[in-house]
C-alpha cells in the first residue's frame, strides 16, 4: 500500500506533464487496489484525482463462435447454395449446427428476412438458395466490436445486445495530478490532539489528519424519559400555564359508588359489565364513602340513591332499585372522573372557582389489540364555575387544544351518562385529510353535582382524553404495545425526540 | 355505541333528498349520529352472488334507542330539518271495547315480575320493514335489554293466538310447545337441552343461563293454554309472524318495570307508523294485582314538564326568547310552548320514544344542538383566577426521574398489572394474602393481581430487550398498590422508584452508585447507623429475591421519625433470572419515596 503511494508520487514527479493515466501508467493493477492507494493521497491533499468511466461491449460466447466461424444465417445459406433445395426440416441435423441445433431456426429466420433462401415454388417443405453471393454482415460488425468495444451505429450496438451476441461493461480509468501538498515522502498524519504534544509543543509541527465531516459523531452517553413521560410534562405544562391544580389520582382501586353512582351511571350500564371493568375480588368490598374525618356522607349517598331510584333536584331519575352492594363493590378505576368527583365533593363544603386536572392510568377489561390495551393513561381536566356557559367550554377548548398545535375544532352532539350536553372534539387532520377525534367534553349533570351539595348555579366543565394517542401521532407509532408496557423498544426510548406540542411534526 | 345499518336509496327517499356522503356525513354530525360508513364504491357481493344495495352504517347514542331502525333515524332527522312533525302517537281501543288482557300470576314474582303489552291493529309488513321490525328487536335486546337480563320482548301474530292471556311461571318440564323455527314438540327442559347442543342455536343458547337455574320459568300462554313464549329465550312456531300478519300481540316482560314501558313506547313508536290508522295502538289490559301493577298499556301520552328559559340562555350562553327556544325544541321532536303562567318557564311535552330525556339540562342540550354547537359563540371562562400546583408526590417523582435521566439511566413504563407469580413466585417473595390486590374477572392470567413492586415490569421490559446493547440501564418511578383496611376504598397506592441494570457483570456497585446519587439529590445524607443523624444508611440483607451476601436494605430517618427500611437492592438471584428469562446478570433497586415529601 505504502510502496504503491510512493511509486504513483514518484511516477506523478517524473511526468513531463504532472499527469498519469492508470491506462498508460498502471496498465495491469487492479482497480481496487490503486483507488485506495489515490484515495489515501488524496486525503493528504498530495494529489487530486478524476475517475473516468467508459461504456464497452464485448463479445458472448455466442458472439465469438460466431467470430470464430460465421454466422448462422450464412451457414444456413452455405448448406442450401451447396445442397440445391432441400428440406426444411433437415437443417438443424446438418454438421454445422452439431453443436447447437437451436441457432438452426435463428440462421433460418435470418436467412430468409435476408433473401438469401426462399421457399421451394412446388413444395413448401423445402428451401432454396435466393442470392449468388452474400456477404456476413453479422460477423464482420462483431469483428470489429472485438477489436473497439463499440460502432458508430447504436441502433444496431442494441440489435445486438438483443441477440445476445454482445454484452456492455464498464471500465473505470483515473487521471492524476498533482495535489497542493504534493511531495516525494509521505507524512505521517495525527488523528488528534492529545495531552503530550500541547505539554511539548510538538502540535506546531505535526500534520493533522482532516476531520470526516460526513460520519456521525461518538454517540452521546445519554439517560433518557420514556416519550409518554415527555408528552406528560408537555400537557401537566398548558394545564399548569391555564391555572389548573393536579389532582390527588394516585388511587387505582375504587368503589363503584365512587367510580359510576356519584357520576349517574346507572347500575345496569354496560359499563358496569364484566366485560367492560376488573372488578376486584380481594379485597372483597368497599366502605360507603366517608370524609378525611372518618365521617360517613350519608346525606350524599341517600341523595345518589335517590336521583338514581325516584329522582331528585329537578330529575326523572333512572326509576329502578339502586342497590348499596352494588356501589361498594371496588373496581380497578375505568376513568380518573372518578377522583374529580370525589374532588368535586370537597368542593361542594365549600363552593368556589376551581380548575383541577390529572393525568393517570386508568383501567378496561379489554381484548388487546394495535389500540387497545387493559391500561392506558387519561388525561382530564375540570372546571368548576359560577355561570359558565357551552360557549366557554368550547372557547377553553379551543385556547387548550391550540396550545398543543390544534388549531381546527369542531364539536359533535354525543352522548355521556353524566355530562350533558356533551360534546365530542374532533380536529382536522392534514395528513388524513378528515376530522378526527381527540377527546370528549361536556357539562357535568345537575344530578351528579346537586346530589354532592353544589348551588345549582355553579357549573362544572369536564373533558378528556388519552395520553396515548397524541403520542402515537406525535412519534408515528402504530401499535399501542409498541408505547406502553413490557414490550416497547428501548432503542426507541432512548432515541425519541423532544415533544414540543406546538411545533408541527 | 350500537351501529344501524340501513338501506341508502330508502334512507334518503325519505329524507326526500340526495345527499353526497359528505353533505349527509355533515347532517348526521350536526344532530349527533356518526356516519361510519357508505357502502356505495364497495364491493357488497353476498355469498350468493347477489348484491346488496348500498347501505348507510350510522352510529347511534347509547340513549336514543329510537333511533335503532330506519324508521327512527328518518324521523328524528326530517323532523330536525323541519319537513315533518312529531306523530301524535294515540291509544285507541277497538270498536267492540273489548280489550286483550294478559292475567298475571304471583308465581311470576321470582323471577321475571313485569310485563307491559300492546297490539298493533292493521300493520301492514314487507320485507324491508319486517325485516326492521326484527332488527330493532335484537338492538334493543342487546343494549337497553342488557342482553335480555333485564327485559325481553315478543311479538306474535295475534290472529293465530287467543286471548285472554295468562303470564306465569311453570315447572320447565310443564312447559310444552313447538319452539320458534323447531318441527317437534319438546318441554322447556328438553328445549335447553337441544339448544345446548345444536350448533345452529348459539345465538339462543347464550340467554338460557338467565332462568335456567330457576325452579320455574315464565311463560305466556293463551286462552286454550297455547305457550306463546318463554321469555326471555323464545316464541312459539304457532304465533309467528310473517309479511302477511295483519295484527301484531306484543308482550314485553322483564325484571325492570321502567325498561319494560321504555321498550314498549319505543317498538309502538316506531312500527305504529305502518297501521292502517298510523301512529295508533291498541290497549291491554294488565291484571296484576298482587304486585299493583294492573294498568291498561301502553301509555302514549307525552310527559309534561317544565324548562326554565333563564337557565337555557345561561348554559347556552344564549339570549333567546322563549318562543325560538319552543321553534329549536320543535326540531328535537319535543312540543313546547311558553308558559301562560310563567315567563320564565316553557311548557314542554316530551313524546314518550325520548326515554332519553331526565332533567331540564337534556331540554338545554337538544335547544343547544338545534342552535348548532359550532354556531355558539366561543367565550372564554375568564372571570375567575385560579392558582396552578402540581401534585406534591408528582412533583417528587419528576425530580427523581430528571436525576436517573441526567445519570445515564432510561425511563420505562410497564403495566401496573400483572400475573400473581410475576409479582411474587418469580421474585421468591411469599403471598401472605395481607399484601396484594387481586382481580377477580380478568381476560388473561397477564392480570391477575395489581402490582406490588415495580421489579416484575422492569425485568420483563428487559428480557423484552435483549438485542440492546449492554449495560442496560433503565428505571421507573411509578405507584404500586396495597390492601389497607384503614382505608374507605381498602387499598392504597405508593410511588416507588425502582432501576435494574444488565450487563456481563452484576452492576450491583452501579445501582449503589445510582441509589447514592438519588440520596444526595434528595437531600438525604450518608451517615452510621448509629450515629443518630438524619438520612440513610444500608444493612446487609438475607432474602431470597438477591444472590446470598449481594443485598442489601436501605434504611432511613426523616427528622424526628423513627428510622425505617425503605427499600433494598442487590443481585438478583439465579433463580429469579431464570424465571424472568435472564441469562445476563442483573442488579436492582427498589424503593418507597413517599417518605421524601
Amino acid at each position: 500500500m505504502a510502496e504503491l503511494q510512493t511509486e504513483v508520487l514518484q511516477k506523478l514527479d517524473a511526468s513531463p506533464t504532472a499527469t498519469l493515466t492508470s491506462e498508460n501508467d498502471f496498465p495491469t493493477l487492479l482497480f481496487t487496489a490503486l483507488k485506495a492507494a489515490l484515495d489515501s493521497l488524496h486525503s493528504k491533499e498530495m494529489i487530486t484525482y478524476e475517475t473516468r468511466e467508459t461504456d464497452y461491449n464485448v463479445l458472448t460466447a455466442e458472439g465469438q463462435q460466431i467470430l470464430e466461424t460465421g454466422s448462422h444465417e450464412v451457414k444456413v445459406w452455405e448448406i442450401v447454395h451447396r445442397l440445391g433445395e432441400f428440406r426444411i426440416a433437415d437443417l438443424a441435423k446438418q454438421d454445422e449446427f452439431a453443436s447447437d441445433p437451436a441457432s438452426a431456426k435463428v440462421g433460418q429466420a435470418r436467412a430468409f428476412k435476408e433473401g438469401w433462401i426462399k421457399k421451394h415454388p412446388e413444395d413448401k417443405t423445402k428451401i432454396i438458395s435466393g442470392v449468388d453471393s452474400i456477404n456476413d454482415v453479422t460477423r464482420s460488425l462483431l469483428e470489429t466490436i472485438s477489436q473497439s468495444g463499440s460502432l458508430s451505429d447504436a441502433a444496431t450496438v442494441a440489435d445486438l445486445k438483443k441477440r445476445k451476441l454482445i454484452v456492455a461493461q464498464k471500465k473505470v480509468a483515473f487521471t492524476i495530478k498533482k495535489g497542493v501538498k504534493f511531495a516525494l515522502e509521505i507524512l505521517k498524519e495525527y488523528t488528534d490532539l492529545d495531552a503530550d504534544m500541547l505539554a511539548s509543543g510538538k502540535w506546531q509541527e505535526l500534520t493533522f489528519k482532516p476531520y470526516n465531516l460526513k460520519a456521525l459523531g461518538a454517540p452521546a452517553m445519554a439517560g433518557a424519559l420514556h416519550p409518554l413521560g415527555k408528552v406528560r410534562h408537555e400537557f401537566r405544562q398548558i394545564f399548569f400555564e391555564m391555572g389548573f391544580t393536579e389532582m390527588p389520582t394516585n388511587q387505582f382501586v375504587e368503589s363503584g359508588f365512587w367510580n359510576f353512582d356519584a357520576l349517574y351511571v346507572p347500575q345496569q350500564h354496560p359499563a358496569r359489565d364484566v366485560q367492560d371493568t376488573f372488578f376486584i375480588s380481594d379485597p372483597p368490598k368497599a366502605d360507603p364513602p366517608r370524609n378525611e374525618n372518618g365521617e360517613l356522607l350519608t346525606e350524599y349517598w341517600d341523595n345518589i340513591k335517590q336521583v338514581h331510584e325516584t329522582g331528585k333536584f329537578g330529575s326523572l331519575g333512572y326509576r329502578y332499585p339502586w342497590q348499596g352492594d352494588e356501589s361498594l363493590k371496588l373496581v380497578l378505576r375505568t376513568h380518573t372522573t372518578a377522583t374529580s368527583a370525589a374532588m368535586l365533593y370537597k368542593l361542594a363544603q365549600d363552593p368556589r372557582p376551581a380548575r383541577y386536572f390529572s393525568i393517570d392510568r386508568v383501567f378496561r377489561n379489554e381484548t388487546v389489540d394495535a389500540t387497545h390495551l387493559a391500561e392506558f393513561h387519561q388525561v382530564e381536566g375540570v372546571i368548576a364555575d359560577f355561570d359558565l356557559t357551552l360557549g366557554d367550554l368550547i372557547g377553553f377548548m379551543n385556547e387548550f387544544f391550540g396550545k398543543m398545535g390544534v388549531k381546527q375544532l369542531r364539536f359533535k352532539p354525543a352522548y355521556n351518562p353524566y355530562t350533558e350536553p356533551s360534546m365530542e372534539i374532533f380536529s382536522w387532520h392534514e395528513g388524513l385529510g378528515k376530522w378526527v377525534e381527540i377527546g370528549n367534553s361536556g357539562m357535568f349533570r345537575p344530578e351528579m353535582l346537586e346530589s354532592m351539595g353544589l348551588p345549582k348555579g355553579m357549573k362544572v366543565h369536564g373533558w378528556g382524553l388519552s395520553l396515548e394517542r397524541p403520542t402515537m401521532i406525535k412519534y408515528g407509532v402504530s401499535n399501542i404495545r409498541e408505547l406502553l408496557g413490557h414490550k416497547v423498544d428501548l432503542n426507541f426510548i432512548e432515541g425519541n425526540p423532544a415533544v414540543r406540542l406546538d411545533q408541527e411534526a | 355505541m350500537p351501529t344501524i345499518t340501513v338501506n341508502k336509496a330508502d334512507l334518503f327517499k325519505s329524507l326526500g333528498r340526495e345527499y353526497t356522503t359528505q353533505e349527509f356525513d355533515e347532517l348526521c354530525f350536526e344532530f349527533g349520529i356518526e356516519l361510519d360508513e357508505d357502502t356505495t364504491d364497495q364491493d357488497r357481493k353476498e355469498k350468493d352472488g347477489t348484491e346488496r344495495p348500498p347501505e348507510l352504517k350510522i352510529e347511534i347514542p347509547a340513549n336514543r334507542y329510537d333511533m335503532l331502525c330506519i324508521e327512527g333515524i328518518s324521523k328524528m332527522l326530517n323532523v330536525f330539518l323541519s319537513r315533518e312533525e312529531v306523530p301524535n302517537y294515540r291509544v285507541v281501543a277497538p270498536a267492540d271495547g273489548e280489550l286483550q288482557q294478559i292475567t298475571v300470576h304471583e308465581s311470576t314474582h321470582q323471577i321475571r315480575q313485569y310485563i307491559s303489552a300492546a297490539v298493533l291493529r292493521g300493520i301492514k309488513f314487507d320485507q324491508a320493514r319486517y325485516d326492521s321490525f326484527i332488527s330493532l328487536q335484537d338492538k334493543l335486546h342487546q343494549n337497553l335489554c342488557r342482553q335480555r337480563t333485564l327485559v325481553s320482548m315478543g311479538t306474535h301474530d295475534l290472529d293465530k293466538i287467543k286471548g285472554p292471556f295468562t303470564y306465569e311461571a311453570l315447572p320447565p318440564q310443564d312447559i310444552k310447545f313447538v319452539a320458534l323455527n323447531q318441527t317437534k314438540e319438546m318441554n322447556a327442559t328438553e328445549l335447553f337441552e337441544h339448544y345446548d347442543k345444536d350448533e345452529g342455536s348459539r345465538h339462543l343458547a347464550k340467554f338460557l343461563h338467565i332462568i335456567r337455574d330457576s325452579p320455574v320459568y315464565p311463560v305466556v300462554l293463551d286462552s286454550n293454554r297455547n305457550v306463546c313464549s318463554l321469555p326471555p329465550i323464545i316464541n312459539s312456531e304457532l304465533s309467528k309472524i310473517t309479511l302477511d300478519t295483519r295484527n301484531v300481540f306484543v308482550e314485553i316482560t322483564a325484571t325492570d318495570k321502567t325498561k319494560a314501558e321504555i321498550v314498549c313506547h319505543i317498538l309502538v313508536a316506531m312500527f305504529s307508523g305502518y297501521c292502517d290508522e298510523a301512529f295508533t295502538v291498541e290497549p291491554v289490559k294488565i291484571i296484576s294485582p298482587h304486585n299493583h301493577e294492573s294498568r291498561e298499556v301502553p301509555d302514549m301520552t307525552p310527559r309534561s314538564t317544565t324548562a326554565e328559559v333563564s337557565y337555557i340562555n345561561a348554559c347556552t350562553g344564549l339570549n333567546l326568547t322563549a318562543e325560538e327556544m319552543c321553534n329549536y325544541l320543535k326540531r328535537m321532536s319535543y312540543i313546547a310552548r311558553p308558559s301562560a303562567t310563567d315567563k320564565d318557564l316553557l311548557d314542554v311535552d316530551i313524546p314518550v320514544n325520548r326515554a332519553d330525556v331526565l332533567h331540564q339540562c337534556d331540554i338545554m342540550e337538544d335547544v343547544a344542538i338545534a342552535y348548532g354547537f359550532n354556531n355558539l359563540e366561543k367565550t372564554f371562562p375568564g372571570k375567575s383566577g385560579t392558582i396552578a400546583k402540581p401534585l406534591p408526590i408528582n412533583k417528587l417523582a419528576d425530580i427523581i426521574r430528571l436525576e436517573c435521566a441526567m445519570a445515564g439511566w432510561s425511563e420505562v413504563m410497564p403495566l401496573i398489572l400483572c400475573s400473581h407469580d410475576e409479582n411474587f413466585a418469580y421474585l421468591n417473595r411469599k403471598d401472605d394474602g395481607n399484601t396484594a390486590i387481586k382481580l377477580a374477572n380478568p381476560k388473561t392470567a397477564e392480570y391477575q393481581v395489581v402490582r406490588t413492586s415495580l421489579l416484575p415490569g422492569v425485568l420483563k421490559t428487559i428480557r423484552e430487550n435483549k438485542k440492546h446493547a449492554l449495560p442496560i440501564r433503565v428505571f421507573e418511578v411509578s405507584d404500586v398498590a396495597f390492601k389497607d383496611e384503614s382505608y374507605e376504598r381498602k387499598s392504597r397506592n405508593e410511588r416507588h422508584f425502582a432501576a435494574a441494570w444488565c450487563g456481563k457483570t452484576s452492576g450491583f456497585e452501579v445501582v449503589h452508585g445510582l441509589l447514592d446519587r438519588v440520596m444526595a439529590m434528595l437531600r438525604a445524607t450518608f451517615i452510621e447507623k448509629d450515629s443518630g443523624a438524619d438520612g440513610y444508611w444500608i444493612e446487609g440483607l438475607k432474602s431470597d429475591t438477591y444472590f446470598p451476601g449481594r443485598a442489601a436494605d436501605i434504611w432511613y430517618r426523616k427528622k424526628g421519625k423513627e428510622a425505617k427500611v425503605i427499600g433494598s437492592f442487590g443481585v438478583l438471584h439465579p433463580s429469579v433470572l431464570k424465571a424472568f428469562d435472564l441469562s445476563l446478570p442483573v442488579s436492582t433497586l427498589e424503593i418507597n419515596v413517599e417518605d421524601f415529601l
